[in-house]
Order: C-alpha cells, then sequence, then structure tokens
C-alpha cells in the first residue's frame, strides 16, 4: 500500500489533514459540559425562538453551524459530525456547550437499557417492508 | 431527559425516536454497501482522531476489488416516518477499533453480522461480541461474485450459532436483499424481547 514513491511524496490539501486542528475548535476539551456522553444517534433540535438571534461572542463558527443545521432539521449528533466533518469527539464537546446556553436541546441523550416497546419495533418492521 | 415524543408544546415538530442497527464483519465484507443498498443519504462516515493509524496494515489478501479502508464508521439513514427514524452504522472493520464498539451497540436494537464464506473467520469476533452482549443480530452471508456457495446450515454449524440465530443469503446490493435481513434483525430482536419480558414476569 505504501509504495516507495509515497514516502516522499508531498501532502497536499486534504491529504495534508486539517489546518486547524480538531481539538483547537473546542480550546483542547476533550470532555462536553453535559455529563453523560452523548449518544451517536442522540437528535439535537435547535430552540427556533433563542436561536434566531445567536449573537454570543464566546461561539465559534462550528458552534453557529450546528444551530444553523438543526434548527432546519433535527440532527443526529452523527450527522452533524459528517456533515461538519468534524470527529464526532468535538461534536460532542461543541453540543455540550450549546446545551450549556440553552441554544439547543437534546431529544434522549443516552440510549436506554432496554429495547423499544413491541409497537416501535413493529412499526420498524411495518415501515421497512413498505420501503 | 426528554424522551421521544416531546410535550413542549411550544414546537409543532415531534421530536423524531432515532433507532440504529450495526452492520458488523470482517474487512471487506460488505458492510458499506449494504448500508448505502437501504440508506436514503448517500452513506456518511463520521471519523474518530485515530482513524488513519493503521493504514498500511489492512489486510486484502483473498479480498478483491476493496481499494478503501472503512477506518471509522459510515452510517446510512432511513426515515421510516416523520417521527421514526432509522440508522445504520458499519462497524470499524479493525479488530483495534473493538473501543469504538461498545459506544456503537449501546441501545442497539440488533446487528447484522456480514459473512464472507471465503474468510468465514472475520465475523467470529463479531458473533462473539454481540452474544456475550445479548444483542439480537442476524448472520448475512454475503454471496460474493466468484465465491463458493454453501449452505446456510453449513454456515452455522461453522460459526456454531445458537439454532434461534437467523443465518441467511443475501446480496447486499440488492435493496430487496438487504430490506429482508434488516426486517429479520427487527424480528429475532421483538421475539428476544418478548422472551425476557417473559422471563421477568415470572
Amino acid at each position: 500500500m505504501s509504495g516507495d514513491g509515497e514516502d516522499t511524496a508531498r501532502w497536499f490539501d486534504d491529504a495534508a489533514g486539517p489546518v486547524v486542528r480538531p481539538y483547537a475548535m473546542t480550546r483542547g476539551r476533550t470532555r462536553s459540559l453535559t455529563e453523560e456522553k452523548l449518544d451517536l444517534i442522540a437528535v439535537v433540535i435547535a430552540d427556533t425562538l433563542k436561536s434566531r438571534s445567536v449573537a454570543d461572542q464566546t461561539l465559534s463558527p462550528e458552534h453557529l453551524d450546528i444551530v444553523e443545521l438543526s434548527r432546519e432539521t433535527p440532527q443526529s449528533v452523527a450527522e452533524l459530525a459528517a456533515e461538519l466533518d468534524l470527529p464526532v469527539g468535538v461534536v460532542r464537546v461543541l453540543i455540550g456547550d450549546l446545551l450549556h446556553a440553552a441554544l439547543v436541546r437534546v431529544s434522549r441523550p443516552v440510549p436506554p437499557a432496554e429495547l423499544p416497546d413491541e409497537w416501535i419495533l413493529r412499526e420498524v418492521i411495518n415501515g421497512l417492508r413498505a420501503l | 431527559m426528554v424522551f421521544g415524543h416531546s410535550d413542549r408544546g411550544r414546537s409543532s415538530v415531534v421530536d423524531p425516536v432515532t433507532l440504529k442497527i450495526l452492520v458488523a464483519g470482517g474487512f471487506g465484507a460488505g458492510k458499506t454497501t449494504l448500508v448505502g443498498a437501504v440508506s436514503e443519504i448517500k452513506p456518511l462516515r463520521t471519523e474518530e482522531l485515530l482513524s488513519e493509524v493503521g493504514r498500511p496494515v489492512d489486510d486484502i489478501g483473498g479480498v478483491e476489488a476493496k481499494t478503501t479502508t472503512t477506518v471509522a464508521m459510515d452510517f446510512g439513514r432511513i426515515t421510516l416516518r416523520e417521527d421514526l427514524v432509522l440508522y445504520l452504522f458499519g462497524t470499524p472493520g479493525q479488530d483495534r477499533f473493538w473501543f469504538l464498539w461498545d459506544e456503537l451497540a449501546t441501545g442497539a436494537l440488533g446487528a447484522v453480522v456480514l459473512a464472507d464464506t471465503r474468510r468465514l473467520e472475520d465475523c467470529f469476533a463479531a458473533v462473539d461480541y454481540f452474544e456475550r452482549r445479548g444483542i439480537a443480530f442476524t448472520v448475512a452471508v454475503n454471496c460474493f461474485d466468484g465465491a463458493t456457495r454453501f449452505p446456510e446450515e453449513t454456515v452455522r454449524d461453522a460459526l456454531d450459532l445458537d439454532p434461534d440465530v437467523p443465518v441467511m443469503l443475501c446480496d447486499v446490493r440488492q435493496r430487496e436483499s438487504t430490506k429482508t435481513v434488516l426486517i429479520s434483525v427487527v424480528e429475532h430482536a421483538m421475539k428476544i424481547a418478548a422472551e425476557q419480558r417473559q422471563a421477568a414476569g415470572g
């Protein structure tokens, strides 16, 4: 996979990695303000009333992107990470900030210990059949 | 904690219920292809920072035509109803990413273990993992072009599966075939849940 020529090759654009190291966006924090680790499929919903005028100077462009994206449609943590092209760990920290500032809320932040109700599972099966 | 249907009257949008099914299997078994066959979006990728570490050592012996490595988690989305969304997560294909599995597996509805009969041993670890955690899984034998077809029973014996674990042949490139596999996972999960309820109720 790594041929001889590749070792000396220079890295360009995306191959060179991000210009800003991802955790610089979190100011080096790897843990979010929330106690629990947000589930990958926890859904982030921007509070439509408050988030319309987000002028908080402590927020980074990435914070605002999250608010913007989740205002249009509720977004899962995984989708936000993919959309912003940021590691999940970084996105979790940013969402934690937004939660703390009450700019977003998160539906079902941690995974439930038990399987969903039987009727939900039936709905899933019916939904899959109808695809 | 807000759970499922929110009763915050202000918002007209109901909080969606999100569910996840994992897609596990060896490197090159077709996990991302399966996700792509049913997902309404092109499979997205979430990454953890260590993702590039092991690239040069990936073993692609016997796995033809695989050019990219699933180093992180590829996932797809199926909106079953406006407020019911199913996510499919391809698990990291290499053993050294096991620690990411725990996070993925927590709260999962169930899992698909994709088996490639040319390298059946690649899915032993996944089968073992889901068995230990009591997570419902279906073994889907991906019928690759050029790979010898084995009857389901042969695969079941080779993997030493419990008799109630569904085993099915599939073609992960086909939407219908993949749908059938996913339905089998949910049905199996329902059965397990019913058994657990019965056991708990005496």
